[in-house]
């Protein structure tokens, strides 16, 4: 299902940035290990949200938490094909992103229980966690805030002449934000390397992306700035991969930016406590029985004669770690008190604030 | 081993819910991920789903029950080669369920002044030699220097590049750095200072100019939200070294939406640093200081003040520590505080003040966030009476903040009240007698402290 809008904005000429080291052509094809590299990380997100809804459930985890269940192969076939230095920033339901960015389980969880050894020390929680050193910007909790910092990012890639593309995310309910198509002027106005992933789960909350967007689709969104966008199936990883290689080669090479619309679906509420009467039962079904991309991914991993032994050996990994991650997140102690007041703001001719910091 | 299905919550306050209907039955087969059962609140409905693979081995609560606390057993899950037989000896045992730490009730034993309290450098001291030149090119120096010094820092907004300012703050910006560092945007405040903080995030040094910090409040999600919030929810990790400069307050006869001071919204949130010159040295130093910082710093700037030639020390090198208040004029009947433009009119009112017999001491306070209290204190336990100035309205002002440091701090050494002089509370009207009576004037302000002095005077 993947449809191009075609960009008609004529290019201008400019200096492309140097080239990319080992960049992945559009076309190559996945190996074996990269496929189950794709099918361990999705099933890492999986049974990590499954686990971290439970402790929800049991009252160890607060707030808001935004489980990413059924979205997994959009993260999961981008960072795929993603290079060093690529920025990656997103909104609230940010689980599976950190993970795919090789994030920690257990700082991520320790976050999620409102830990010390959570990735912001217990102060940020499910929607607010961060790591300079896997280029994850956040997790922002302000429906489309993270778009124009995904093109701050985008900018300072330019602005350092570096071949790096900001990834970044953001819902179908966040592109009626007027910010977002502040962002999409401004990215190609200066041809920013910036990517837009429009994960499209089909509901803003309890909303049907169709009771909520004007419009034939999301991919086309850009058009009016002449940002081409495609129409991807995100419940299959291999789309998402092919897809993403191809846009991350666009924005990469100086071309500006590019934005993708994943067609993919959350099986769980928008939150913890939803309703669920915007929807049927019977459609969450379906899509869980006839598109999960794991299962999908399964298919073919049985075609190409994995053995059932190596997925065993997978998920038994996988399980262990969201294990360790759990008992880690459990028996991290709470922030000590004096936390309360700490990183309010950088002392002056303390420590740096940047990248090096 | 047998693994206890518990009674989730589907929020933080449910203590208890109705386990409305199984859609397993003892025995069936489950993959993790399946739903087996719908739990209902008042609020919401939720399914529970099986987190690990295996047999339904026992339901242990009957659908419709009413009332199952939250975290009790409600089935029992077997794994691969476990029998039901073993459910009833094995459960008790497996109940793998890690009780939470009770979260510590002790209160934070620091205290946040303790905590706040940071070293602010010594001002600095001239070496002599002074050029008069107007607040508008002191600050176009200052981002110039700091320009040539660290090629991270670019300029960014409105007009601020061919037009070279839309009040010619940045003239020759672009001449000297070229349009990849001094970059005209389109009008779209959110946009642009949105981008300004993910480049602070990715270690550039943004200088955003807003035409007015009017139109700021078009963006100030991003500084509040993003800016100001992200170092403390990042655990450290996130600074964002960035400046948010413009002309604020009332400029003349441009009426309620294009006149408003927002130095007490800014001050009220922590993560941010305030500042509001006078003078062109310390526009300047202090401007200098800003991007220099390795927090976002919100530069209040006033487009009457852009005009105005003061002498500015001609040293290489010459910043101003942010969070250090200059006592311009000293006294000892009255202390009278104020910032940006308001300095003006104090000095001049202290003038008018002498020749009355009464001796005014007047604190330019340059930076709001962190107020330097310390010294307000001190020369209100010389002068036991305080006049705060400024443009914006009253309530929750900047000046009712002064009010409650110095009598936290100095109570019993006033010997009145202190008196604000402020921007009336009414948005700002367009008639020229008007805005004249809703803005802040020098008689305003001898009158206050002619009524603090007269009227306590021998008390």
């Amino acid at each position: 299902m993947a449809e191009t809008v075609k960009a008609t904005r004529k290019r201008k000429p400019g200096r492309p940035p140097k080239a990319a080291s080992g960049a992945t052509a559009a076309n190559d094809l996945p190996t074996q290990d990269d496929l189950v590299a794709m099918y361990r990380d999705m099933l890492l997100i999986r049974r990590f949200e499954e686990k971290a809804g439970q402790l929800y459930g049991m009252g160890q985890i607060g707030g808001f938490c935004h489980l990413y269940i059924g979205q997994e192969a959009v993260v999961v076939g981008l960072q795929s094909v993603s290079k060093p230095g690529d920025t990656v920033v997103t909104s609230y339901r940010d689980h599976g992103h950190m993970l795919a960015c090789g994030m920690d389980a257990d700082g991520v969880m320790a976050e999620l229980t409102g830990r010390e050894g959570g990735y912001s020390r217990g102060k940020g929680g499910s929607m607010h966690m961060f790591s300079r050193e896997k280029n994850f910007f956040g997790g922002h909790g302000i429906v489309g805030a993270q778009v124009p910092i995904g093109c701050g990012l985008a900018f300072s890639h330019k602005y350092r002449d570096e071949a790096n593309v900001c990834l970044t995310y953001l819902g179908d309910g966040a592109v009626n934000q007027g910010q977002v198509y502040e962002s999409f002027n401004m990215a190609a106005l200066w041809d920013l390397p910036v990517l837009f992933v429009i994960e499209n789960n089909q509901y803003g909350m309890g909303t049907a992306v169709t009771r909520a967007a004007a419009g034939r689709s999301l991919a086309e969104r850009g058009a009016a700035y002449g940002i081409p966008g495609r129409q991807v199936d995100g419940m299959d990883v291999l789309a998402v991969r092919k897809a993403g290689a191809e846009a991350l080669e666009h924005c990469r090479t100086g071309k500006g930016p590019y934005i993708l619309e994943m067609k993919t679906y959350r099986y769980r509420g928008h939150s913890m406590s939803d309703p669920a009467k915007y929807r049927t039962r019977e459609e969450v079904d379906a899509m869980r029985k006839q598109h999960d991309p794991i299962d999908q991914l399964r298919e073919v991993l049985h075609k190409q004669n994995v053995t059932e032994d190596r997925l065993k050996d997978i998920d038994a990994d996988v399980k262990a770690i969201v294990l360790r991650a759990t008992e880690f997140a459990q028996t991290s102690p709470e922030p000590d008190p004096s936390e309360l007041f700490t990183d309010i703001l950088i002392p002056v001719g303390g420590r740096g604030a940047g990248m090096e910091g | 081993m047998a693994i206890e299905i518990l009674m989730p919550a589907l929020s933080p306050t449910m203590e208890e819910g109705t386990l409305a209907k199984w859609l397993v039955a003892e025995g069936a087969e489950v993959r993790s991920g399946d739903v087996i059962a719908e739990i209902e609140t008042d609020k919401a409905t939720m399914e529970v789903e099986a987190l690990d693979d295996g047999t339904i081995g026992k339901i242990l609560i009957a659908a419709g029950t009413e009332g199952v606390k939250v975290n009790s057993p409600i089935a029992v899950l077997l794994e691969e080669g476990e029998s039901a037989d073993a459910v009833a000896s094995a459960a008790p045992a497996a109940a793998p369920v890690t009780e939470m730490v009770a979260p510590a009730a002790k209160a934070a034993s620091a205290t946040p002044a303790a905590a706040a309290a940071e070293a602010v450098a010594a001002e600095p001291v001239a070496s002599g030699d002074a050029v008069e030149i107007t607040v508008r090119e002191a600050l176009r120096d200052a981002m110039a220097e700091e320009m040539r010094a660290d090629d991270r820092v670019f300029v960014m907004g409105e007009e601020v590049a061919e037009y070279q300012g839309a009040y010619k703050v940045t003239q020759g910006l672009l001449a000297e750095f070229g349009a990849k560092r001094v970059i005209d945007t389109p009008i779209t405040e959110q946009g642009f200072a949105g981008l300004g903080v993910g480049a602070a995030f990715g270690d550039l040094r943004p200088v955003i100019e807003f035409m007015t910090f009017n139109f700021a409040m078009q963006a100030i999600d991003q500084i509040i939200n993003s800016a100001a919030k992200t170092l403390y929810m990042s655990g450290g990790q996130m600074g964002c070294p960035i400046v948010f400069r413009g002309p604020n307050g009332a400029a003349s006869r441009v009426a309620a939406q294009h006149s408003q001071c927002y130095a007490s919204w800014y001050a009220h949130c922590p993560g941010l640093k305030v500042v509001s010159p006078w003078s062109a040295a310390d526009a300047k130093g202090l401007l200098k200081a800003a991007i220099r910082d390795p927090n976002p710093v919100i530069f209040l700037e006033n487009e009457v003040m852009y005009g105005q030639s003061f002498e500015v020390p001609t040293d290489d090198d010459w910043v101003v520590p942010i969070g250090r208040a200059n006592v311009l004029r000293e006294g000892s009947d009255v202390t009278i505080t104020a910032f940006s433009i308001m300095v003006g009119r104090a000095l001049e009112a202290a003038d008018r003040l002498a020749e009355q017999g009464i001796s005014a001491e007047v604190i330019d306070l340059r930076t709001i966030r962190p107020l330097d209290t310390d010294t307000i204190v001190n020369s209100v336990k010389k002068t036991s009476r305080l006049i705060t100035c400024e443009e914006g309205f009253p309530f929750a002002g900047v000046g009712s903040e002064i009010a409650m440091q110095v009598m936290e701090q100095a109570f019993d050494w006033l010997d009145a009240p202190v008196a604000r002089v402020t921007g009336k509370d009414v948005p700002m009207p367009y008639a020229a007698n008007l805005e004249a009576m809703a803005l802040p004037q020098i008689d305003d302000i001898l009158a206050s402290a002619i009524a603090t002095c007269e009227g306590f005077r021998g008390a």
